[in-house]
């Protein structure tokens, strides 16, 4: 490696990888400690238990994890830890298979141990087994962090700040002082320009002087007071009316969770934005480096007799050689902005051209955290730092990584959906200013059509318009927000020192140097970014890398083949706008009219024209409550007259109106053996006719005194989460899964329904549904009616006096 | 009434197209084309003009019912306390529907006259559906007239046949015969006509086909019965079925007819034959039924302001213009009595009106398809339908050999929308959708697909509660094909729906030339044409 980057000609070029060797032998000195290691199912964690596992044969790891929610500590340590890839080195050099790896696992159970533990407690959150455990430990490496630089302020507090605290907190009670090394960044120095060398905070002429506690404080009191404000009436309301307008009249309970996730969501964002300012007002890109600065102060003052390490890694990025070239897990900082960028998403990031993008590999990372583990503690009272980056060592300039970038993407285009490769914009260096007032008016206008495109009562395909629209708006927003998280960093132009870290590597055996070799010198820009980062980004993206035009109906038919496999146990379907183009208006139209004169029913027209608006939004605005004060029309309605028009209705009216390939899926469901059930909130008289379509119907019914309807219900009507809570009924009746069952209907307040299903389908569906249906990856089908059949604005029966004889 | 002057009808005839042949009409849906077809290689055949009409048609019916062909005079057939179970055929006839009254009408309401007359007080009446679409009112009421529907249908006595009743249906019995395709030749007939004491059926012979046994053994049938003859095995031996002596599906009818004689009730057929007045002697469409070199100066103006006018109007506005047209059409024959020996008579009189004869067969036929089938009286011809019609009934219109040669080419001009009555054809709709999807052989479709549509619960609720027809009739309507597919080279549609008619297996063509080019790939180069002129009906007696 290091005569490859030898050969790059640049003015960066850096200076020859240190020669000499040392005495530390890093395996001998682990050999037979245990390492407790907290953060371990992250990118980093992962990569440092994957090195010490394979290089470091002798020692054994304590793993401190989080419960997960459905998990316990030691299942999320073996599905997110052990079997991801990077382990797979460790396994073919076994001569074993990932399927088969019988001598690797047995390997893990004999030299891990698991505890279940939370650094954003106090105590850790162990069991007095999980202490005893810790306590046996001769090291601790914790490299837990919320690294996300958007963290709400209050958890980026309690885990960057509170976290290496708590845990030499919790050394001290136990009595025992192994050597503790953090974790910690360099962009803890702050935003500033020159050198940063690696030392304490308080020791550079920089520091500001803040109480750490003070700012804990601070950051749960801020969580308090958003809370509080998110709770006032004008917060609840606006809430709710945005989770109405992006859901339409679904019903109260979906409603109430969507209102409360914008609650929740808003408080969060508050706390982010929070953080992010209060790390500005101190000098700090985000609430991540101020509170891993913070962390690192607070960690200095409670070390006690502890003896304490802080490593600083830069940007930590792929790895550039262990396990594997490339090897990355998540989609992390850079990805999401080269990704964007690559899809003509991006067409501007802010940065200096000639500044320095600080970015190390993984495997250095975790080579120089297992030096620093491994080495001696000369001076126990005090704190050694070593900052890994590449800055001054080997620099990245942003200019060369862009050309890198745009270069390599010009050769390897990223496709669109239609196949046609995407042209990459090149970089015209702009402030962060402008790139942010561009994305912003881009923003603005789409919100705008979003916005007049939801209130239009479009339907199928038109709807789709918004549906793209809408995810126009989400991509603006990401890069939106990208700008603004990392737009700091790449303004950021600080060198951050590594004297200690060549020390490090100097200080290696030679043997120690070609496993353990933490020099970033060995790095090759080029090779980096054009044959190991950008083809792993890439490929992690699952983006189209391929010219071939994405079949449009290739989803489609993947979907509908799932929702009519045989295993299935039940279709629901809705009727109006699922099965027939129609809704209990216009039936009620055509039944009202059946035995009235022409003038009366031009009357009848105008009249039921005339309260349409009203009608619409009541509608709108509560399903229920619209068919109780709708169906209070058929009070006194003869009830063996209606159910001689029931008949006629069908061939007349639903017939139709009825989309024949809708029937033709009904009657699909029933051959394959599954059971069919119509769920709507019409009346008994209207959808008689269509029993024998269906395994069962449940529909709204109108209770009848003496022969005469009473225009009131019996039920509350089958709409909403009324229809939801009907149809998981009739499954517990019937012992079916409605993980197993499908649901069509084509409105968002047929969500509840379809939210109760395995496979949903939306049919025709209305603006808001159509959103909700492609985020959520749901089957969309366009029905239409027979062609043929005849448009009216309101269907009225036809009229008696043509039936009339003409002798 | 034909016009006093009159001479008398001319009889069809074949034109040898020339250079002063004018354009010839084209029926084309709701609408129409003037075509020039190629000089001295095309030939048009004509129909005859309409015979004249029975002057008294109620003093003819009441000798017809008084003096039956091989039998007993009605009025002493009929006895107080009988049953008596009177069948009429259904909307498929005649085409278009006639003028009121109907021929049906005055027949039933002198049948009933006589059983008044006898004491008989057990009669119900039956339009005679088998497997087509139940008749609403208004269109019972036009066949059969108000006084009669009025007296008996409040009562449940003047009502649809329901063929999948599965109390109200009978097997009386099976042929001798082995049946050709997959089923044996059943005979089905409706429980009430079945325990009847005498059934009298009205029958419309419109086309040589109908009639017979015909009327009995498929009219009061389901599916049991009628597919012991509808199926491609039957319909690729009959050549042509408008041709009763070289028609399996008649002799299948016959044979069934055995059956009725020995285990059903006792018949009494009544046959009536119409003339081809389709469409008047004067009135807004009497140039559709001249000879275009003989169109005065208003039928000429009449026509372009007709094609004028349907330029303007939607395609649910033609159809509803055109489907209110009713025939004049008058009555030339009725005979009444036993049935093989009335039908005789009644072929007779319909080869008297339809029968032209053809010398020899040409290359490539050509026909304009008119907005009307059997199958969408009010309603929509339908891709399917518009198939049936062309290789179907114009197509089996000969006697003898078809007009065009095996291996020609047919050549229909129809606009063939992708349109489908939703209340009327809904297993069409599935059935183009999904079985011509997959394939366009009767055969093939007939073991893949038929039983699960024959079958279907809801098209057999469509059918028994709505005005559907049956589940399996779209089949049908191909098999009817099967004796021209399997004749034919190929199957162009001119001015058609282009999807819509590749669905089907044929070629679209934008013009009539368009067609006759793409035609010599198939037959070559300068064909021979014969052009069917047909409405009104005509038949070709080819030597």
């Amino acid at each position: 490696m290091a005569d490859e980057t030898a050969e790059s000609k640049s003015a960066d070029e850096p200076a020859p990888a240190t020669a000499a060797s040392g005495s530390l032998d890093v395996c001998g000195s682990l050999a037979g400690k245990r390492i407790a290691i907290t953060g371990s199912t992250g990118f980093l964690g992962t990569a440092l238990v994957e090195r010490l596992i394979r290089s470091v044969p002798d020692c054994e790891l304590v793993l401190l994890v989080r419960p997960g929610k459905k998990s316990s500590p030691a299942e999320r340590a073996r599905r997110e830890i052990f079997r991801n890839d990077a382990f797979h080195r460790n396994i073919s050099e076994r001569g074993e298979t990932p399927r088969s790896a019988d001598t690797f696992w047995e390997d893990i159970e004999r030299r891990v141990t698991v505890i279940s533990g939370d650094v954003s407690t106090d105590g850790l959150g162990l069991d007095d087994a999980g202490r005893a455990t810790l306590a046996s430990c001769d090291v601790v490496i914790h490299s837990a962090a919320t690294v996300s630089f958007d963290a709400p302020l209050d958890g980026a507090v309690e885990v960057n700040l509170l976290g290496p605290t708590r845990i030499v907190e919790t050394l001290q009670d136990l009595g025992v002082t192994p050597h503790f090394v953090a974790v910690s960044t360099c962009y803890v120095a702050g935003n500033r320009r020159g050198s940063a060398p690696e030392q304490l905070l308080m020791d550079s002429p920089f520091h500001i002087d803040v109480d750490w506690k003070q700012e804990v404080k601070a950051a749960r009191r801020t969580r308090a007071d958003f809370d509080a404000e998110s709770r006032t009436v004008d917060r609840l309301d606006e809430f709710r009316k945005r989770a109405s307008h992006e859901l339409g009249a679904a019903g109260t309970p979906l409603l109430a969770a969507k209102t409360e996730q914008y609650r929740v969501r808003w408080v969060s964002e508050q706390l982010v934005e929070a953080g992010r300012a209060r790390a500005a007002s101190l000098g700090w890109p985000d609430s991540y480096a101020y509170t891993k600065a913070l962390g690192e102060r607070a960690l200095v003052e409670s070390k006690g007799n502890v003896p304490v390490s802080i490593v600083r890694p830069s940007i930590i990025e792929s790895a550039w050689m262990e396990p594997r070239p490339g090897w990355i897990k998540g989609f992390r900082m850079a990805e999401p902005i080269l990704i964007s960028y690559a899809q003509g998403l991006l067409k501007e990031f802010p940065g200096v051209p000639e500044g320095v993008v600080d970015v190390i590999p993984v495997d250095l990372v975790v080579a120089a955290i297992i030096n620093v583990a491994a080495g001696p503690v000369t001076d126990p009272d005090n704190v050694a730092i070593t900052q890994v980056a590449s800055g001054t060592r080997n620099p990245l300039r942003y200019r060369q990584l862009v050309e890198l970038v745009s270069g390599w993407f010009t050769e390897k285009p990223l496709y669109d959906r239609k196949g046609q490769p995407i042209a990459v914009a090149q970089f015209s260096f702009p402030g962060r200013g402008a790139v942010e007032r561009q994305l912003e008016r881009a923003h603005k206008s789409l919100d705008r059509a979003d916005r007049t495109l939801k209130l239009l009562p479009l339907r199928g395909k038109q709807a789709m318009i918004n549906a793209d629209v809408e995810e126009k708006k989400d991509q603006v927003e990401r890069a939106r927000d990208y700008v603004k998280i990392y737009g700091a960093y790449a303004e950021c132009e600080a060198l951050y020192g590594v004297e200690n870290l060549l020390d490090l590597h100097g200080s290696l055996t030679s043997s120690a140097q070609e496993t353990f070799g933490c020099d970033p010198a060995i790095v090759d820009w080029d090779h980096y970014v054009t044959e190991i980062h950008l083809p792993s980004v890439v490929d992690h993206a699952r983006v189209k890398t391929k010219p071939e035009r994405s079949d449009p109906d290739a989803r489609t038919t993947r979907l509908r083949k799932r929702v009519l496999a045989p295993e299935r146990h039940l279709a629901a379907f809705d009727l109006e706008n699922t099965i027939i183009a129609s809704n209990v208006v216009f039936s009620y139209a055509w039944l009202a009219t059946k035995n009235m004169g022409p003038s009366d029913r031009v009357k009848f027209t105008l009249k039921t024209l005339q309260e349409g608006p009203e009608l619409l939004a009541l509608d709108r605005r509560d399903r229920t409550d619209f068919l109780r004060h709708f169906y209070r029309r058929y009070d006194g309605a003869s009830v063996a007259e209606m159910d001689r028009l029931g008949q006629e209705l069908l061939a007349d009216h639903i017939l139709t109106k009825a989309f024949p390939a809708a029937v033709r899926r009904v009657r699909k469901h029933r051959e394959l053996g599954h059971r069919t059930v119509l769920i709507t909130g019409a009346l008994n008289i209207v959808v008689d006719p269509l029993k024998p379509l269906f395994d069962d119907v449940i529909c709204a019914e109108m209770s009848e005194i003496g022969g005469r309807y009473t225009g009131e219900l019996l039920a509350v009507p089958p709409t909403g989460e009324v229809r939801a809570q009907a149809l998981r009924d009739y499954a517990d009746t019937h012992g079916f899964d409605l993980a197993e069952s499908v649901a069509y209907a084509d409105s968002s307040s047929d969500l509840p329904l379809l939210d109760a299903v395995g496979f949903p389908v939306a049919v025709n569906p209305e603006t808001r549904l159509a959103s909700i249906s492609i985020k959520r990856g749901w089957l969309i089908e366009y029905w239409s009616k027979a062609q043929g059949g005849t448009d009216k604005v309101l269907p009225l029966s036809p009229l008696p006096s043509l039936r009339k004889s003409r002798l | 009434m034909a016009p006093a002057n009159r001479p008398s009808p001319r009889p069809g005839f074949t034109l040898d197209v020339d250079r002063q042949t004018p354009p010839i009409l084209f029926h084309h849906g709701e609408g129409f084309r003037m075509e020039k077809l190629p000089v001295g290689r095309s030939r048009v055949i004509y129909p005859s003009e309409p015979l004249n009409g029975l002057k008294d048609p109620d003093h003819e019916i009441n000798e017809a019912l008084l003096n039956p062909i091989e039998d007993d005079p009605l009025p002493s057939l009929l006895t107080p306390g009988m049953k008596l179970t009177i069948a009429f055929d259904d909307l498929s006839l005649p085409l278009p529907p006639m003028q009121r009254p109907d021929v049906r009408q005055r027949i039933i309401e002198a049948v009933l006259d006589m059983a008044a007359a006898a004491g008989v007080d057990d009669v119900h009446i039956v339009a005679a559906l088998a497997l087509h679409r139940r008749m609403t009112e208004p269109e019972l009421r036009q066949a059969v007239g108000d006084r009669v529907y009025e007296a008996f249908a409040p009562h449940g006595l003047l009502y649809n046949l329901d063929a999948e009743d599965p109390d109200e249906m009978v097997i009386l019995g099976e042929t001798d015969h082995e049946g050709h395709g997959p089923h044996k030749e059943t005979v089905q007939m409706q429980r009430r006509a079945a325990e009847s004491d005498l059934v009298v059926y009205v029958n419309i012979n419109l086309v040589s086909m109908d009639g017979g046994w015909k009327s009995t053994a498929t009219g009061l049938s389901g599916y049991a019965g009628v597919r012991s003859h509808h199926n491609p095995e039957t319909m690729t031996r009959s050549k042509s079925f408008m041709d009763q002596d070289a028609s399996e599906l008649h002799r299948s009818n016959w044979r069934q007819g055995e059956v009725i004689k020995k285990h059903g009730p006792r018949i009494f057929q009544i046959e009536t034959t119409l003339n081809t007045n389709t469409f008047g002697y004067d009135g807004p469409l009497a140039m559709l039924q001249k000879r275009e070199w003989e169109w005065s100066m208003r039928d000429r103006a009449a026509f372009s302001g007709m094609q004028l006018g349907l330029k303007r109007m939607t395609s649910a506005q033609k159809r509803k213009a055109f489907h209110s047209w009713k025939a004049p059409y008058e009555l030339t024959s009725v005979q009444a009595g036993e049935v093989e020996a009335v039908h005789k008579k009644t072929t007779e009189m319909v080869y008297k009106q339809h029968m032209v004869p053809v010398a020899g067969q040409t290359d490539v036929v050509t026909m304009g398809l008119p907005y009307l089938s059997p199958y969408n009286v009010n309603s929509i011809m339908n891709p399917i339908l518009v198939a049936v019609q062309g290789l179907g009934y114009f197509f089996n219109l000969y006697r003898g050999k078809p007009v065009v040669r095996e291996g020609g080419v047919l050549i229909m001009s129809h606009p063939t929308p992708w349109e489908f009555h939703p209340v009327h054809h809904p297993s069409y709709i599935d059935f183009f959708e999904q079985v011509l999807a997959d394939t366009t052989d009767p055969v093939e479709m007939q073991h893949k697909y038929e039983k699960q549509f024959a079958e279907d619960e809801w098209y057999r609720h469509l059918y028994r509660t709505s005005y559907a027809y049956h589940g399996v009739h779209p089949f049908y309507m191909w098999y009817w094909c099967s004796h021209a597919l399997q004749h034919l080279g190929g199957v162009i549609v001119v001015g058609g729906d282009n999807k819509a008619v590749r669905r089907l297996g044929f070629k679209p063509a934008s013009t009539l030339s368009d067609a006759l080019e793409m035609a010599e790939d198939v037959v070559g180069p300068q064909p021979t044409i014969t052009h069917l002129h047909n409405p009104p009906i005509l038949m070709a007696d080819v030597t």
